[in-house]
């Protein structure tokens, strides 16, 4: 027995050196992961760690061309319950549902809820958010954030755009300068587990957020204001569905207002205007969204009417095929093809010049002088002025120009385009082409952004765009200058006739299609001073009632609004010269 | 010789091992804290009590130790009579979890034995390991010099393997504890060696071959897809890390972030979740992080420390009896922190094994105090000369 254990001793000091042999291995496998492997598997760990929690950058403001905030942010506050922290469950319910009016039953769910985080309210104010804060109460947790904010709450609702949950621009300006606007997130690291919660106290890297560039803009807040009123109340009047108005600095192509009256509230763009609901019957509210969205001014298309024939004549003149003086007989109607026009004074205008059939708006006379320039003179015009592409406005969204092709365009369709139907464009593309012709022969490119402005570093970039060369000769924009103030002064559209100012202008009503429906659009371009034109607006009203003749109720709205902002832009009354024009015929 | 002290309580001249006695007792506390830091987290989230794992952990080790004490106080001849009752218990246990409702599955395996109410449950293995080191200790000695023929050795063989085969179905990891036990008591028992050394040098070599010979077994259909995938995770864990590679390489990340003298207690990063089982098997990569390489070597010497005092008491044995039970308790705790700190480095395939005293686990800690016992007993029947 006795020499059996000493066998067995020997045998078990052997499995206990065996064994500790072996673990003495293991540490040196442990030595060798824990320092010579350290780095590479410390690095992995630290990447595994990381989070990037990002910082939202301020994005920048939209301004008007005199330094007013039309689009800001405001600091709003996103309350929310960590369900480990709450010390005091019953005060936190009883305080939020106190602060944030909310009610006892979502918030006790809310606050019972075990989840690492859950949101009661987002969007609060920050006042209210600082009296939840200053409270101090456990678990609770106030958060910060930039929301936009329309300070003119619907002003250029369509100009400007809004923004959408992650501040990003959807619609006009907020998304066409998105790139200037939004600025760049910055980020903070910091460490977290493997539920991707931080961890509190842990060292932070951090990478400040850079705000985004200010926007300013051609638009002028008083003269957007002054348009707007002016289009709400004729299409309240008129008990219109909708009226546009663009007012532009014809020298340079700079929207000075675009207004699409009813706007809609920037601060609450998800909201249909009153109304819609009704008339949209089985429309998604998506599609009601995205209408009420549109900008009419340069998303839809019209035709024309009476308006193009500033073009039609402009071209006429260019090409020498007819003068101011040159007569012109009205029975009324014009028979061309197989197809009678009518004029729109039934019983004819009779014998008349080339300006006094301007200045009564005479179809028969328009279409006298298309037929003189024919379809290949007529058509290159069309192109040489810029009409079949699309004017390149700072907007998303332009819609491009209906038109015939040139070898579909037989004698019936060169005739009504002359004077303005069976085509159409958009009332930007008619006003663009407008200034062009009367600003001494320049094609514009219209623009609402001027520059982009770092508020930092003051750095300004320009967003002008370049002028797009001559369209016209001089001489030719002289006379349409001419022939225009004429229409205001004389002819059908003398309601926009302002004592002192020289204004010029044409009158137009298109008939909607189907043409059966009798539905218009009436509307008036108008600008001044008729020899130096320093602003250029045109006014179109969407089906109004009654009385639907543009040079009866477009004319005036665009004098009214004429008359107040010539001089708030300051450009002086000229009254001798003025009644000097008038005497003439 | 530390700790080493006379007694003088009831009967002199008697030994007791303080010093085993106060490894054991660090060792536990040191486990909870390692518990608590490890799954304070988890226990958190999940329990809402940063504290759960460790308060249960600490109520079942404070009990056990009360039974060890008590245990080591009666002559561990008592208990040979129970060896064969715990033999069969072990089979019943084993087949009630396999085949009855009572078995309750966890991770996908039946390894827990309910007992009446649900918070009362048990995994037999842990019983199987603690009968089968008392059985085998009552066959050896009785045996006696026999063992070293064919058929002595065959029968301790045949009494062992069909427990271990039930235990593998489960259990890989515990099937091969047990087996180690039973090698580790044979190895001491017999005279003759090299059959042991053979098996040694077959197994060292298998590992070594594994990822060669792993696809063609693959395909042999000897072995399983997912296998075969453990043996690709060890030998590659960053490759791997989406098939099974995730325990493994964020283990190596704690182990590796730890550097010299770790990130200090309670600082770890990959206990957050990122260390599945953090508090678990998995524990020692935690201690690894926070304690560095310095702690964990500690860590491993006081294991040695502690089979160091197993020798000892093994080697004054009064009998074989005595002898053979504490070996086979010191081939069971140095297995599993041989296998369990080899699976955390990635120094073989990973498989399941906890960290004797330090990993969570109530029927762990109670079965180890229950062996501690039996050790503390055998060395309370040394008569000290003098």
């Amino acid at each position: 027995m006795n020499r059996n254990q000493t066998h067995h001793r020997g045998r078990t000091v052997f499995l206990c050196a065996a064994l500790c042999l072996c673990m003495a291995g293991l540490a040196g496998r442990l030595f060798f992961l824990m320092i010579y492997r350290a780095d590479y598997y410390s690095e992995m760990a630290e990447d595994l760690h990381q989070r990037e929690r990002t910082i939202k950058a301020a994005r920048g403001r939209i301004l008007d061309r005199n330094g007013v905030v039309i689009a800001d942010n405001r600091t709003v506050c996103t309350i929310s319950v960590v369900h480990n922290q709450i010390q005091d469950p019953e005060e936190v319910i009883r305080v939020l549902c106190e602060e944030l009016e909310l009610d006892e039953e979502t918030v006790r769910k809310k606050v019972e809820t075990y989840s690492a985080r859950e949101i009661i309210k987002t969007n609060v104010d920050k006042e209210k958010g600082d009296a939840i804060r200053v409270r101090r109460l456990a678990g609770v947790k106030v958060d910060e954030d930039y929301k936009r904010y329309y300070p003119y709450d619907s002003l250029a609702s369509r100009v400007l755009g809004f923004t959408g949950g992650d501040n990003q621009g959807i619609i006009g300006l907020e998304v066409q300068y998105e790139k200037y606007l939004k600025g760049t997130d910055g980020t903070i690291l910091t460490l977290s587990d493997a539920a991707g919660v931080e961890i509190e106290n842990a060292a932070e890297d951090r990478v400040e957020p850079v705000a985004g560039k200010d926007l300013i803009t051609s638009l002028d807040v008083n003269i957007q204001k002054y348009a707007e009123q002016a289009a709400t109340q004729v299409m309240e009047q008129k008990n219109a569905l909708s009226v546009s108005v663009i007012v532009m600095n014809p020298e340079n192509g700079e929207i000075l207002a675009m207004v699409n009256v009813p706007e809609f509230n920037l601060n609450d763009p998800f909201t249909l205007l009153p109304g819609m609901q009704a008339e949209g019957g089985g429309v998604s509210g998506q599609d009601l969204l995205n209408q009420m969205w549109r900008n009419k001014c340069i998303n839809d298309t019209y035709e024309p009417g009476s308006t193009f024939k500033i073009i039609t004549a402009a071209a006429g003149l260019e090409a020498g095929v007819v003068g101011l003086e040159d007569t012109f007989s009205c029975p009324g109607f014009c028979i061309v093809g197989d197809r009678k026009i009518r004029c729109h004074k039934v019983g004819g205008h009779g014998f008349e010049t080339f300006l006094q059939g301007m200045m009564n708006s005479c179809n028969p006379v328009l279409i006298d002088v298309g037929q003189r320039l024919g379809v290949d003179q007529y058509y290159q015009y069309f192109a040489q002025f810029g009409l079949l592409g699309k004017t390149g406005i700072d907007l998303p969204g332009e819609a491009a120009t209906i038109m015939h092709r040139k070898e579909n365009m037989g004698p019936v369709e060169l005739a009504t385009v002359s004077f303005g139907q069976s085509f159409q464009i958009t009332p930007l593309q008619l006003i663009t082409t407008a200034a062009s012709i009367v600003n001494g022969g320049v094609r514009v490119t219209p623009h609402i952004g001027l520059r982009a402005v770092d508020r930092e570093t003051g750095g300004i970039r320009s967003l002008e765009p370049d002028s797009q060369g001559r369209i016209l000769s001089e001489e030719t924009s002289r006379e349409m200058q001419f022939i225009l103030e004429q229409v205001v002064a004389e002819g059908s559209g003398k309601n926009a006739r302002i004592e002192g100012y020289r204004i010029g202008g044409k009158t137009a009503t298109s008939e909607k299609l189907p043409r059966s429906r009798k539905k218009y659009i009436s509307s008036f371009l108008g600008f001044a001073p008729a020899d130096d034109p320093q602003v250029i607006a045109l006014i179109t009203i969407d089906e109004p009632e009654g009385v639907y003749y543009g040079g009866t109720i477009a004319a005036p709205v665009i004098g009214d609004i004429f008359e107040n902002i010539l001089p708030y832009l300051g450009i002086e009354k000229t009254a001798a010269i003025s009644e000097e024009h008038s005497g003439e015929p | 010789m530390p700790g080493t002290e006379k007694k003088k309580k009831k009967k002199p001249h008697r030994f007791y091992d303080y010093s085993l006695l106060f490894t054991i007792i660090f060792l536990t506390v040191f486990g909870l804290i390692m518990i608590y830091s490890a799954s304070s987290y988890k226990a958190q989230l999940d329990y809402g009590n940063p504290a759960y794992f460790m308060i249960r952990q600490g109520v079942i080790a404070a009990f056990s130790f009360v039974a060890m004490y008590i245990v080591s106080k009666i002559d561990y001849h008592v208990y040979a009579r129970f060896a064969m009752l715990g033999y069969i218990l072990s089979y019943v246990t084993l087949l009630l979890t396999m085949f009855t409702p009572l078995g309750v599955a966890s991770h996908g395996k039946k390894r827990w034995l309910r007992l009446g109410v649900s918070f009362l449950q048990f995994q037999p293995t842990e019983l199987v390991k603690i009968s089968l080191i008392l059985l085998l200790a009552v066959m050896i000695s009785k045996l006696g010099p026999r063992i070293n023929q064919l058929r002595a050795a065959g029968l301790i063989i045949g009494m062992s393997l069909p427990l271990a085969l039930l235990v593998t179905a489960n259990n890989l990891s515990s099937g091969i504890i047990i087996c180690g036990i039973v090698f580790v008591m044979l190895f001491v028992a017999c005279k003759i060696k090299w059959p042991f050394f053979a098996c040694v040098g077959a197994g060292v070599g298998l590992l070594a071959v594994a990822p060669y010979v792993g696809h063609i077994m693959v395909n042999l259909h000897i072995l399983k897809d997912y296998q075969l995938g453990r043996i690709n995770v060890w030998v590659n864990p960053v490759q791997y890390a989406r098939s099974g590679g995730y325990q493994v390489l964020q283990g190596l990340y704690a182990i590796g972030s730890g550097g010299l003298f770790g990130k200090g207690l309670g600082e770890s990063l990959q206990k957050l979740g990122f260390v599945p089982e953090a508090q678990n098997d998995m524990i020692f990569s935690i201690i690894c992080e926070e304690l560095g390489l310095f702690g964990a070597v500690s860590l491993i010497l006081v294991f040695m420390f502690m089979i160091y005092r197993f020798m000892v008491i093994a080697g004054n044995a009064p009998d074989l009896l005595g002898a053979m039970l504490v070996v086979g308790v010191m081939g069971h705790i140095a297995i599993q922190v041989i296998l369990n700190i080899a699976v955390v480095t990635n120094t073989i395939p990973n498989t399941g094994v906890t960290l004797p005293f330090i990993s969570y686990g109530g029927t762990s800690v109670m079965f180890l105090m229950l062996e501690m016992g039996l050790v503390l007993s055998v060395s309370n029947q040394i008569k000290l000369e003098q």
